[in-house]
């Protein structure tokens, strides 16, 4: 199990030495000359080409590509992110501040997803057409149909505006969280609701299912223990993607909420033009996303022994 | 003494608006420590007669006729009676072993939780009785902890053995308990079968499309076509005289006697043909073969053949 991990692990290296090449080339693919960009952003639009040459030469940014690569790739690796164009804060401590937000939100509304997408859709593969199952359905649709957005607006207006119930932005107490996870929650367990119906529906019909009901054993016993985990295999990926979106940072949902998470982070770095800040976020997203998918195959292991024992 | 009578068994599907009787008209009775052989070429519904026993068909068929076993006619009890004679009174094994076991739960968690959940004995204790079992099929109780994809398909057939056999049923029923074993395995799983029936008193209904496999260990053997039984006899007089020409054609395609294929294929189960189902095939039909639908008459003792050839010898039926 341990070699399987660190195997995985290996992989996730790789990956994420990937996406710094790419977010690295990001910048020098973006449209305009990076070294003006940086010096826009911090001292405006008024510029003589004096002033972008200095800060060409001051960035390192007249050097060969590959060699500002290294150059930054050596800064990533000893986790320094660099500094922000704006405000000159330490890009790495700046994301660190947002985490909480984004991990509280995260949990909250995959533990409301799941908590809703995986009984709708154990029931509605156990009553296989019938109304409950076409109801499961038809909400899993709505909720896939629903842009975050709108419904995200819509909960405000009715919580916030006109019943006032609950506050409509901001971050801190388990009030606020309510509207964000109502908002992310019930949308992702849409999206989780269909397979797991699918895979319930196709364990239910395996042989191994009718060697323990010959045995005798009670339906409960049976869903629970004989199917759930098999039936599982195939969700966990799903739920895996999500976990990794939301930690991540929901990004629409955080600027509509104005959370303070790493989604937010993003959006306004991409107002700023905030290039260091930019480049950071991408890199910790892709890191979370690698890890999150890293996670998926250590529980996938977990739960199937087929492939905890592959080539042992 | 008869354990388990089958009387007038129609198990009919409703597939689309087609219904296809898979199972029309079934009479036969197991009896006590008797191995009974149920031939059949494949989707005859040889199947769905040891799953309606069982009470496992699913819920778009229509049932009929009687089923009955101590008493009690099973096809009526509710959900909560027939669980506790799933495993218990009447144990099962399917098919394909590599498919039959779960996954993701140890062989002797498999075992075990038979126990648990019919006799409520302890974690300890059931492992211990599975452990038992293990060592009773042959196999090392020290691999319980070990999942299906680790064994072999021999080793997973004498787990499926194992779980069959695990409550000491009265009646095992055994669904081509040989499919994808080589022939020198197939031997060792029915004699060790057919070794662990005798010593327990358990009767078995051993359903396979394999005459050889129903030859070495079955009492009686019935043979079945289109839904319906053709003969039910003692084993060596069927096997050395059969009565029924789809019989005599089913010995003759064995490699054995020159693999001589019956012609034709085996009719639709909803739409099969009027009057005899096997006229159509049969080397002997007359007339009368495509007309009337021939009855089981009983010719001999114990003997019993659904074919106009044949003429009811009342003082023996």
């Amino acid at each position: 199990m341990l070699k399987y991990i660190l195997k995985r692990l290996l992989l996730v290296f790789v990956v994420v030495l990937g996406v710094t090449v790419v977010t690295f080339s990001a910048m020098h693919l973006a449209p305009g000359d990076p070294a003006e960009m940086i010096a826009v952003a911090r001292y405006g639009e008024d510029l003589t080409q004096e002033e972008i040459e200095w800060v060409r030469a001051t960035e390192g940014l007249d050097a060969p590509v590959y060699i500002q690569y290294l150059g930054w790739l050596e800064h990533v690796l000893r986790l320094d992110l660099g500094k922000s164009l704006i405000t000159y804060e330490d890009v790495l401590g700046e994301i660190l501040t947002r985490i909480p937000a984004t991990l509280v939100l995260a949990i909250s509304s995959l533990i409301l997803s799941l908590l809703i997408a995986l009984p709708a859709g154990i029931i509605s593969a156990i009553r296989k057409n019938t109304i409950v199952d076409n109801a499961c359905m038809t909400g899993a649709l709505l909720g896939v149909s629903m842009p975050n957005f709108w419904l995200g607006l819509l909960l405000i207006w009715l919580f916030a505006l006109s019943l006032g119930l609950l506050p409509s932005f901001g971050y801190g107490s388990i009030k606020h969280l309510i509207l964000p996870t109502i908002t992310l929650g019930p949308s992702m367990s849409a999206i989780t609701t269909r397979p797991t119906r699918s895979s319930m529906l196709d364990v239910l019909n395996q042989d191994y299912i009718v060697t323990a009901k010959a045995k005798g054993l009670d339906e409960r016993t049976i869903l629970l223990k004989h199917a759930l985990k098999n039936a599982m295999l195939p969700v966990i990926t799903f739920v895996g993607l999500q976990l990794g979106f939301l930690l991540g940072g929901a990004v629409i949902v955080e600027t509509i909420f104005a959370w303070p998470g790493i989604g937010r982070l993003l959006v306004d770095s991409i107002y700023a033009r905030d290039f260091a800040l930019i480049q950071g976020c991408v890199l910790f997203i892709a890191v979370i996303f690698a890890l999150a998918n890293l996670a998926v195959d250590v529980l996938y292991a977990y739960l199937d022994p087929r492939i905890r024992y592959e080539k042992k | 003494m008869t354990l388990l009578r089958i009387e007038d068994l129609r198990v009919y599907f409703n597939a689309r608006g087609r219904i296809v009787k898979a199972n029309d008209g079934v009479d036969l009775e197991i009896e006590e420590t008797e191995i009974l052989g149920l031939i059949g070429e494949t989707g005859c519904g040889k199947s769905i007669l040891g799953r309606a026993i069982m009470g496992l068909l699913s819920e778009n068929v229509e049932i009929g006729g009687r089923i009955i076993y101590k008493g009690e006619n099973l096809l009526e009890l509710c959900e909560a009676r027939m669980r506790q004679i799933r495993g218990k009174e009447i144990g099962m094994m399917l098919q394909n072993p590599s498919t039959s076991l779960n996954p993701v739960l140890t062989v002797g968690e498999q075992i075990a939780e038979v126990y648990r959940y019919h006799e409520g004995v302890g974690k300890e204790e059931a492992k211990k009785k599975a452990a038992d079992m293990l060592k009773l099929v042959g196999m090392d109780p020290k691999r319980m902890d070990e999942y299906p994809h680790q064994f072999s398909g021999g080793m997973k057939q004498r787990v499926m053995i194992a779980i069959g056999l695990a409550l000491n049923p009265r009646i095992l029923i055994a669904d081509e308990p040989t499919t994808g074993l080589d022939s020198s395995m197939k031997k060792q799983i029915l004699d060790l079968m057919s070794g662990l029936i005798k010593s327990r008193d358990v009767s078995m209904l051993l359903i396979t499309h394999d005459l050889e496999v129903a030859k070495g260990v079955c009492n009686r053997i019935a043979v079945m076509y289109a839904g319906e039984l053709l003969e039910i006899a003692p084993a060596e007089k069927l096997l050395s005289e059969p009565k029924h020409p789809y019989t005599q054609d089913l010995l003759d395609s064995l490699p054995r006697m020159g693999l001589n294929p019956i012609p034709g294929e085996s009719p639709s189960l909803s739409s099969p043909p009027a009057g005899c189902r096997f006229h159509p095939r049969c080397r002997c039909r007359s007339d009368k073969c495509s007309e009337k639908h021939p009855d089981m008459i009983g010719i001999e003792a114990e003997t019993y053949v659904r074919c106009f050839l044949y003429k009811n010898d009342k003082s023996k039926g």
